[in-house]
């Protein structure tokens, strides 16, 4: 169980990012988190995964534990090596090395057990295989998304992140990241999903969380979230009846200033 | 015709401890994005190291020694010095390496004191020579172990996990965080290395002569080399390296040509290299190009 309890994290000793956050991963499941820019999504990543210190980041209160061990104080790759694995967003693979360095990268904290997990990848994700010595800044979008991916696997996590693997992909990618996650949590990966896409974070989770500058303001199972009428209207885009009331306030608007 | 062959082989040799030296500078600033200028003091610590270690073994294992403490030094350097300055702006950094690099040299050359040192080296001036062309030994040795520690890097940083891990956290500091990469471990390594390939270019720079509190000037001609090379390029370090050894060893042998110079032009010749390559290509032969919208 990866529990995030009563976070408060502070950027340069005074910006609260992150005010009392409390989320639950349990083993093996999908939990998806959802928010807009600047919500402390991405913070609240980092400070699990041990990222806050480049960024000057604190954890002030509250605790991260995984299976009741507090672990917010760990070094990054001690994290790693507990098995908690963060898939970045913008993919962040290493460009200037080729496909196979940048997996083996991602296996650093296990090093005897790098030919295994680089033929259970290259399972997952055939396409690497047969780009393996290919310098990795020249791969597609998708073919990023996958190697980074496939780079956190590497390391066989217990829990994996992952902060926005949609970003920038074509809906039919979008689809194809989809089954990727499914099938990594089939395998029993629980798995903590950060997306702006929120009828895919939904449709693949089973409990969702929405966070709002700093705090988290719904919790929910997905299929309660997805029927929730703020998220259809914030979130899904559905829900509103018709455009021209909106359309009717602006121009009334204009038409008086 | 002669003439030039042999300004050139002893460019090379020359040019192989400067590339030494730059590669050194090189491994530390991709890794850190720090400029060390605590290199000269390396060099002439292990230089200093080999002078004492000769007494009482052979040079060939003296050498290794040599290089192997000053690596530790500078690794104990690193952890004092500079990791608890991580975070900081590069130029606070560089200031540090600068006091460092005098502390150390004052230490040094309390050792080196007032008498002769002489590294002990097997070649001296003695020179080898092929179909009418010579070369002096301890350049061509020089050459040959500048060549062997390249290819030895080179295996390095391609083959072995740590060095991937150096390369990737060169390319992305938090990525490589993220992936369970140590950037201590990282910083604590490349500081190391550039430690004992300092160690080594000043022996092969004391090599036919002898030890003294100058000698670290010499280390100073690693900062054009860099500059031509390319500040994050290792290639462009040796590259660099040698074609600033060939063209200070040129100027030397041609500067007759040009009386109205006056004398010794050659030492100032890489300065004016740097002069020209900072003013029509900032970041060298091979080093990354900004691209920045002004």
């Amino acid at each position: 169980m990866l529990r995030v309890r009563n976070l408060e994290v502070v950027y340069d000793d005074v910006m609260l990012v992150l005010r009392g956050v409390s989320v639950t991963v349990p083993p093996g499941g999908v939990v998806a988190l959802l928010g807009a820019n600047g919500a402390g999504k991405t913070t609240l990543l980092r400070a699990i995964t041990g990222l806050l210190d480049v960024h000057d980041g604190e954890v002030t209160k509250g605790a991260v534990t995984l299976d009741d061990e507090p672990v917010h104080h760990l070094r990054p790759a001690a994290l790693v090596r507990r098995g908690i694995c963060q898939v970045m967003e913008a993919r962040r693979i290493f460009a200037e090395l080729t496909v196979e360095e940048n997996l083996r990268i991602g296996g650093h904290t296990s090093p005897s057990r790098i030919k295994p997990r680089l033929d259970d990848v290259f399972d997952l994700f055939p396409v690497l295989e047969q780009r393996r010595r290919r310098t990795a800044g020249y791969l597609s979008g998708g073919e990023q998304q996958m190697l980074a991916i496939g780079r956190a696997l590497m390391a066989e996590p217990r829990y994996l992140l992952l902060d926005e693997p949609s970003l920038g992909l074509a809906p039919r990618l979008v689809e194809q990241v989809r089954e990727i996650i499914m099938a990594i949590n089939k395998r029993g990966t629980g798995i903590l999903l950060v997306e702006q896409n929120a009828t895919m974070a939904l449709s693949i989770a089973g409990h969702g969380y929405v966070l709002e500058t700093g705090r988290v303001v719904l919790d929910k199972p997905a299929a309660q979230l997805l029927a929730d009428d703020d998220i259809r209207e914030f979130y899904l885009g559905l829900g509103r009846k018709s455009f021209r009331d909106v359309k009717h306030y602006r121009r009334r608007k204009r038409w008086l200033s | 015709m002669a003439e030039l062959i042999e300004a050139v082989l002893r460019g090379l040799g020359t040019g192989s401890v400067y590339a030494l030296l730059a590669l050194g500078f090189v491994i530390i600033y991709k890794a850190t994005r720090v400029i060390s200028f605590a290199q000269p003091a390396f060099m002439l610590a292990g230089v200093t190291m080999v002078t004492y270690l000769v007494l009482e073994v052979s040079f060939w294992v003296a050498v290794p020694v040599a290089a192997l403490l000053t690596g530790l030094l500078a690794l104990g350097v690193e952890r004092l010095a500079v990791r608890p300055m991580v975070g900081r702006p590069a130029f606070v950094v560089a200031i540090i390496t600068l006091g460092v690099d005098v502390a150390v040299r004052v230490v040094v050359n309390a050792f080196i004191g007032l008498d002769v040192r002489n590294v002990l080296d097997p070649w001296g001036l003695r020179t080898v020579g092929i179909g009418g062309i010579d070369m002096q030994q301890r350049h061509l040795a020089a050459f040959l172990t500048t060549a062997a520690l390249v290819a030895a890097l080179f295996a390095f940083f391609r083959f072995t996990r740590m060095g991937l891990a150096m390369r990737a956290a060169a390319y992305d500091q938090e990525a490589a965080l993220a992936q369970g990469v140590s950037v201590g471990t990282v910083f604590a390594l490349s500081w190391g290395l550039a430690g004992a390939l300092a160690a080594v270019a000043g022996t092969f720079a004391a090599a036919g002569s002898s030890v003294d509190a100058a000698l670290w000037l010499i280390a100073l001609t690693a900062l054009p080399v860099i500059i031509l090379g390319g500040l994050d390029s290792l290639p462009g370090a040796v590259v660099g390296g040698l074609a600033i050894g060939v063209l200070q060893e040129l100027t030397a042998t041609y500067q007759n040509h040009a009386p109205w110079l006056g004398g010794n032009v050659s030492v100032i010749t890489p300065y004016v290299v740097m002069l020209l390559v900072l003013l029509v290509r900032p970041y060298g032969l091979f080093g990354t190009r900004e691209v920045e919208r002004v």
